[in-house]
């Protein structure tokens, strides 16, 4: 594919917003695996069934990785098989590996992702190599992914910065981007992992990468660990971007900031959405219901602020 | 520069309103000393402007109730400006007497808020208003406007920003050097934001506005960055994030200043406030208050132990 064309899509440069945001939820896979507490199969189960009647056409339901490194998501193949698969609706998996991503497939997994980084030293931390081994094991995925016609979707983590080396420069994260997109992911989903970017470093990362990828291929994954989500989020929606992924209940604390937020909360990013007049399909109530079910079995409260205002006097 | 090419405003003013707003509704009553120690811990931040209690009737506001003893106890910073509420012309009186040198007045875009508030018609709110004014002009004293429910309203609903102009243009008309446009039960978004702000902008100078966003549904950063890229370059935030909504049991209320200013700093704007300074601040109160930051940058900071 041919570099793209460095410019936001033309309704952005009049200063419009996308009429339709499709709004990915990770909160079954991202969120339960940053949770302390561990829920039993069902709930998962029941979690997806829940999420699966609001509308959202995206829901990452688990991850296809060995028990060793992420006990919570032992259950993949439990769970991938006893989810209600609604028509119309995607169920991706997080595959590290070939290996992975048989066993998805085998479980009745119809979409994958797979995680890179912007930064080497998270990429040694997190998965013991360098971003380019990383990228040749992808490679294998993406081989079998394209014969068996199984879409992939691909992460960067720590495009607005990185926990261990701290700035992480623009040019970096359309490197990755563009090479992952290259190897055939449709989407890239750019994922501030610890928060920490503001609307500046989110508009000069953008632009960055969409020299590199077309804005209708890019998502955005922002934390809220310092309360700047939504606002990175808004930047991103004026550039272009409409794809934005967020956590039912903002489930999933942040591992590198003890007792601080992660993810963005579905609730929050839905009200700003409906708020701007831009359609997601979501029912924002039964997301609301959903996030009500897991905070409970998870015996927690929620980190979404529209679910808290809600349960008002 | 960076924010100057974004067409942001390059610096912008950040209204501290902790020890009034922010203390006048959390659930327990702070001691003067502690009051005291608070304000004179944000005077050492950087930030211009400290709201720092009101003189109102400590039947109605038993919050603050000791108005006179932490108007005349705080240290007085050269270059900060200390404001104060004062509803009518007794308050007035009783704040310059104290050593005000600033006061504001709250109006409201709706009717049924200002019955509830201070049982009286927005056209009566602004006859009382009218009087403080005059008072204020002859002493050559600066009055702030506040415009409550400008984006929505606890128990009307919807608020049409015309509505929100035409009490703006009042209480601008009057003599308010600044026109503080509060969305009371943070309900707004940046599209109503932007509508409300256009509106209002047609009545009044883009430098006589500041936003007042309450994070209430968590939208109060993405409204202040909407109100920014609209020009506006005053914005009001509550160390800690002081402050709960009344009208939505445990729900938050205002924006955290940390919040606010780690966004403003990301975006290359000048404000003059040291972000660790108001931490420390912040830390300070909610020991006070027994209670946890709502701050997300302190959460993040303290637990990490590095600031970024």
């Amino acid at each position: 594919r041919s570099p793209f064309r460095p410019q936001v899509s033309a309704a952005a440069a009049a200063g419009a917003f996308p009429r339709r945001v499709k709004v990915v939820e990770v909160g079954p896979r991202d969120g339960l695996q940053n949770e302390k507490n561990v829920v039993p199969t069902p709930v998962k189960i029941n979690l997806i069934n829940m999420l699966s009647e609001t509308g959202l056409q995206v829901i990452e339901a688990t991850s296809f990785v060995s028990p060793k490194w992420v006990p919570q998501m032992a259950d993949h193949t439990e769970v991938m098989q006893g989810i209600n698969k609604l028509p119309g609706i995607s169920y991706p998996v997080l595959t590290p590996n070939l290996k992975g991503f048989q066993a998805a497939v085998a479980a009745g997994a119809k979409e994958v992702s797979i995680f890179g980084a912007a930064s080497e030293l998270f990429t040694k931390k997190n998965i013991n190599c360098s971003i380019e081994e990383s990228l040749e094991r992808f490679d294998e995925v993406m081989t079998a992914a394209r014969a068996a016609s199984i879409p992939v979707r691909g992460y960067v983590s720590c495009v607005l910065g990185c926990p261990y080396e701290g700035k992480i420069s623009a040019a970096k994260v359309a490197e990755v981007s563009k090479k992952m997109y290259s190897m055939g992911c449709y989407e890239i989903s750019l994922g501030d992992t610890i928060g920490i970017g503001t609307p500046g470093s989110m508009k000069e990362m953008l632009t960055a990468v969409m020299k590199e990828v077309p804005v209708g291929a890019l998502a955005v994954h922002c934390h809220d660990t310092y309360g700047q989500a939504l606002a990175n989020i808004l930047v991103a929606l004026q550039m272009g971007v409409s794809v934005v992924d967020a956590s039912v209940a903002g489930l999933g604390g942040c591992p590198y900031a003890q007792g601080a937020s992660g993810n963005v909360a579905t609730e929050d990013l839905v009200y700003m959405l409906n708020g701007l007049g831009i359609h997601t399909g979501v029912d924002l109530q039964k997301l609301m219901d959903t996030g009500t079910f897991i905070c409970n079995a998870l015996n927690r409260r929620t980190n979404s602020k529209v679910a808290q205002a809600s349960c008002r006097l | 520069q960076e924010s100057q090419a974004s067409g942001l405003p390059e610096y912008i003013k950040i209204v501290e309103v902790g020890p009034r707003d922010g203390l006048q509704n959390e659930k327990v009553i702070v001691p003067t000393d502690i009051k005291i120690g608070l304000i004179n811990r944000l005077s050492k931040t950087g930030l211009p402007s400290i709201e720092v209690t009101s003189f109102v009737s400590s039947k109605w506001v038993p919050q603050m109730a000791d108005h006179k003893e932490v108007m005349r106890g705080i240290e007085r910073h050269p270059g900060v400006q200390y404001p104060v509420l004062t509803p009518n012309l007794q308050g007035f009186h009783s704040a310059i007497a104290a050593g005000a040198t600033e006061v504001s007045v709250f109006g409201a875009a709706s009717e049924s808020f200002s019955k509830m508030n201070i049982n009286c018609s927005i056209e009566e709110s602004i006859e009382k208003f009218e009087e403080v004014a005059k008072s204020a002009r002859n002493m050559n004293i600066p009055v702030r406007g506040y415009v409550s429910c400008a984006l929505g309203c606890p128990y009307e609903g919807n608020i049409i920003p015309a509505k929100v102009a035409e009490v703006s243009k009042r209480l601008y008309s009057m003599g308010c050097y600044e026109i503080s446009l509060g969305d009371t039960i943070g309900v707004g978004t940046p599209g109503s934001m932007k509508r409300m702000l256009e509106a209002v902008m047609k009545e009044i100078p883009l430098g006589a506005l500041a936003v007042h966003c309450h994070d209430t549904y968590g939208q109060a950063l993405a409204n202040i960055l909407t109100a920014i890229q609209m020009g506006v370059a005053v914005v009001d935030s509550s160390v800690a994030g002081l402050g709960g909504c009344p009208y939505a049991k445990g729900a938050t209320g205002n924006v955290a200043t940390e919040d606010v200013i780690y966004m403003l700093n990301g975006l290359g704007i000048n404000t003059g406030v040291d972000l660790y300074t108001v931490m420390e601040a912040g830390n300070f109160i909610c020991t006070a208050l027994n209670k946890k930051t709502n701050s997300k940058v302190a959460q993040a900071s303290f637990n990490t132990g590095t600031i970024n």
